[in-house]
């Protein structure tokens, strides 16, 4: 058979933005989470954070939560959850701004990065929030004229009721071939 | 042609693919004129069932005008009016012969894998995983009907498609899940799930002549169906669900349960919900049992258990032991389509039931990739949409 219909050509699709964005956002969690939890030790002492080892394992262990979330179906808490453990970052790396000239520098892009990452977050979350809203009472529609019936249940009730004697319609007898 | 076409997570695009061809003697061609979204389908857009490929045809609840028919095919003839059942079958193996036809021996052609799988296969079914054939779906302006002498219902005149159209699936769907409680006048029938497929076994325990039907889910509007089937109705957003049911059945429990929400059940109140969100979102179980460990532990002694819910792999933490002294039995299956469909036809037909109720959204198959979202956060009180092509 030939085009049987003569196509447009548009292409829609229901993958938004903000699921995009959530999905390599959830990838950045998995990357930076295997980096936290597998090289706390190089993180700390390039970030003037020695001696926060187990804390940045820790964070590692809570990105790879927010990653793995980030990739469900359903992304949303765990961006909105990202967007706190970039507060938690930022308050941590601020710790390493004492720090000496050359780690001091790193500290600042790390904090600029992780300020520019934020940001992403918080439009990333409000966005899949906004796309994902159903309201919780006001504009929902009251179906209690759909019955389906031609008559109210109560006299529907029965109307196609088996006769106790026959076989059971679960389990029907073999038909011959 | 124009079809829905699956890409991965959420991911589903209105695209052109190829025409389909009669590649079997016994196949038909339709032109679909109208298909409808389920909660199957929800579970592909999630990708919560393994085996799906990018760019398969999706869609399971479909009708449409025979245009073209297979050498063999001595049942149908171009311009018949046909839904056609998500099941493919045979109509000639041991299962198709005892009416078991969602497991029908000879449908599915991806076998091998099947069997190695479940152990021993399972009928083929249109737009859904390859592991039950990977068949192009209905969301499409046309599609290849396999064993299409078999795999149809025929429409009579009279009727109209949304009349029709879910005797392909959710009613029949419904309709099984009753009829697999053996319903008995005194029964109350405690329902999970108000979507479409919850509404269909409300209609339908009442016409089999349940005492008490009752329906629980959080959505006031799909409550608000559920109550105008007949159903009490139970928010389990506002009151604990064990206690009401309870309560309604003089703290004997619900003689029978049905499970029509599946895999993907909401997290309630109780802290297992939690549980299991994030075992499943480690990977580490791939359904969420919530709705079945609630049956096992509400339902009477010695009754029974219907699962039309789809279930995908592994769960985690069901009370067995409970589930065995307490006598339950339980029945599940995807429905066997065709052993309902002349049955179900005739109820249409005598004007006993017009399951077109359920339709809340409507429109063009290109309007498919919005209408799957809106279904998926039951945004505008959606509850079910029908697409024309
Ligand atoms: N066995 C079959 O052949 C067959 C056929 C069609 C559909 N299905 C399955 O039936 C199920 C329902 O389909 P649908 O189209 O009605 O889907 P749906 O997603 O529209 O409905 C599911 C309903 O369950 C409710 N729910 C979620 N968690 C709950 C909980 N903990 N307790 C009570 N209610 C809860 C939701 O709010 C929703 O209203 C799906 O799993 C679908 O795959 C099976
Ligand atoms: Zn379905
Ligand atoms: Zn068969």
């Amino acid at each position: 058979m030939n085009q049987l219909h003569h196509d447009d050509g548009g292409t829609r699709g229901s993958l938004t933005s903000a699921d995009r964005i959530a999905r390599s956002l959830g990838w950045l969690s998995i990357g930076l989470g295997v980096a936290e939890l597998a090289a706390p030790r190089l993180l700390a002492r390039s970030l003037g954070l020695e001696g926060k080892e187990r804390l940045i394992r820790a964070y590692g262990a809570r990105e790879m939560v927010s990653g793995v979330g980030a990739l469900s179906a359903n992304p949303a808490p765990a961006i909105w959850s990202r967007a706190g453990g970039d507060a938690l970052d930022l308050a941590t790396l601020a710790r390493g701004l004492k720090a000496d000239g050359g780690r001091r520098r790193n500290v600042g892009i790390a904090m600029a990065a992780v300020a520019g990452i934020a940001a992403i977050d918080i439009a990333c979350a409000s966005m899949l929030t906004a796309q994902n809203r159903r309201p919780k009472t006001g504009g929902l529609r009251d179906y209690s004229g759909r019955s389906g019936f031609p008559q109210p249940p109560e006299a529907m009730r029965g109307k196609a009721a088996r006769v106790a004697a026959q076989p059971s319609a679960v389990m029907p007898q073999m038909q011959p071939a | 042609m124009k079809a829905l076409v699956w890409h991965g997570k959420k991911d589903i695009r209105y695209e052109t693919v190829p025409d389909p061809e009669i590649e079997e003697p016994r196949d038909a061609i339709i032109k679909v004129t109208a298909c409808a979204i389920c909660g199957s389908d929800l579970h592909l857009f999630h990708n919560m069932i393994p085996g799906m490929e990018p760019g398969d045809v999706v869609g399971h609840e479909f009708m449409g005008e025979v245009i073209e028919v297979g050498p063999e095919n001595k049942a149908l003839r171009k311009g018949d009016r046909i839904v056609v059942p998500f099941t493919i079958i045979c109509g000639e193996c041991d299962q198709c012969r005892r009416g078991n036809f969602s497991v029908c021996e000879r449908s599915n052609r991806n076998k091998d894998v099947a069997d190695k799988i479940f152990g021993h296969r399972t009928a083929g079914l249109f737009g859904y995983t390859h592991l039950t054939g990977g068949y192009q779906g209905g969301q499409a302006e046309y599609v290849r009907i396999p064993f299409a002498d078999k795999t149809h219902v025929k429409i009579p005149d009279g009727l109209s498609d949304e009349q029709v159209l879910f005797l392909g699936d959710i009613f029949p769907t419904g309709w099984q899940a009753a009829i697999q409680c053996d319903i008995e006048p005194t029964d109350t029938v405690a329902i999970w799930g108000a979507g479409p497929v919850g509404q269909m076994a409300i209609r339908s325990a009442i016409l089999l002549g349940a005492k008490q039907v009752v329906a629980i889910d959080n959505l006031p509007e799909r409550l608000s169906m559920a109550a105008a089937g007949g159903a009490i109705t139970i928010n389990f957003d506002d009151e604990s669900v064990i206690e009401r049911l309870n309560e309604l059945t003089d703290g004997k429990g619900p003689e029978k349960c049905i499970d029509a929400v599946g895999m993907e059940a909401h997290a309630t109140a109780t802290l297992d919900s939690v549980y299991d969100r994030v075992k499943q979102a480690a990977m580490l179980e791939t359904d969420r049992p919530h709705v079945l460990r609630e049956m096992i532990y509400v339902c009477r002694p010695a009754g029974i258990l219907s699962i039309p819910g789809v279930y995908a792999g592994l769960i985690d933490k069901l009370p067995f032991g409970m589930l065995m002294n307490k006598g339950l039995t339980v029945r599940t299956g995807q429905t066997h389509v065709n052993r309902w469909t002349s049955e179900l036809l005739s109820l249409i037909a005598d004007g006993q039931i017009d399951p077109s109720f359920v339709i809340t959204h409507r429109g063009d198959l290109a309007d498919g990739p919005d209408m799957y979202r809106m279904f998926e956060n039951k945004q505008d009180s959606c509850i079910k949409v029908v697409l024309r092509p």
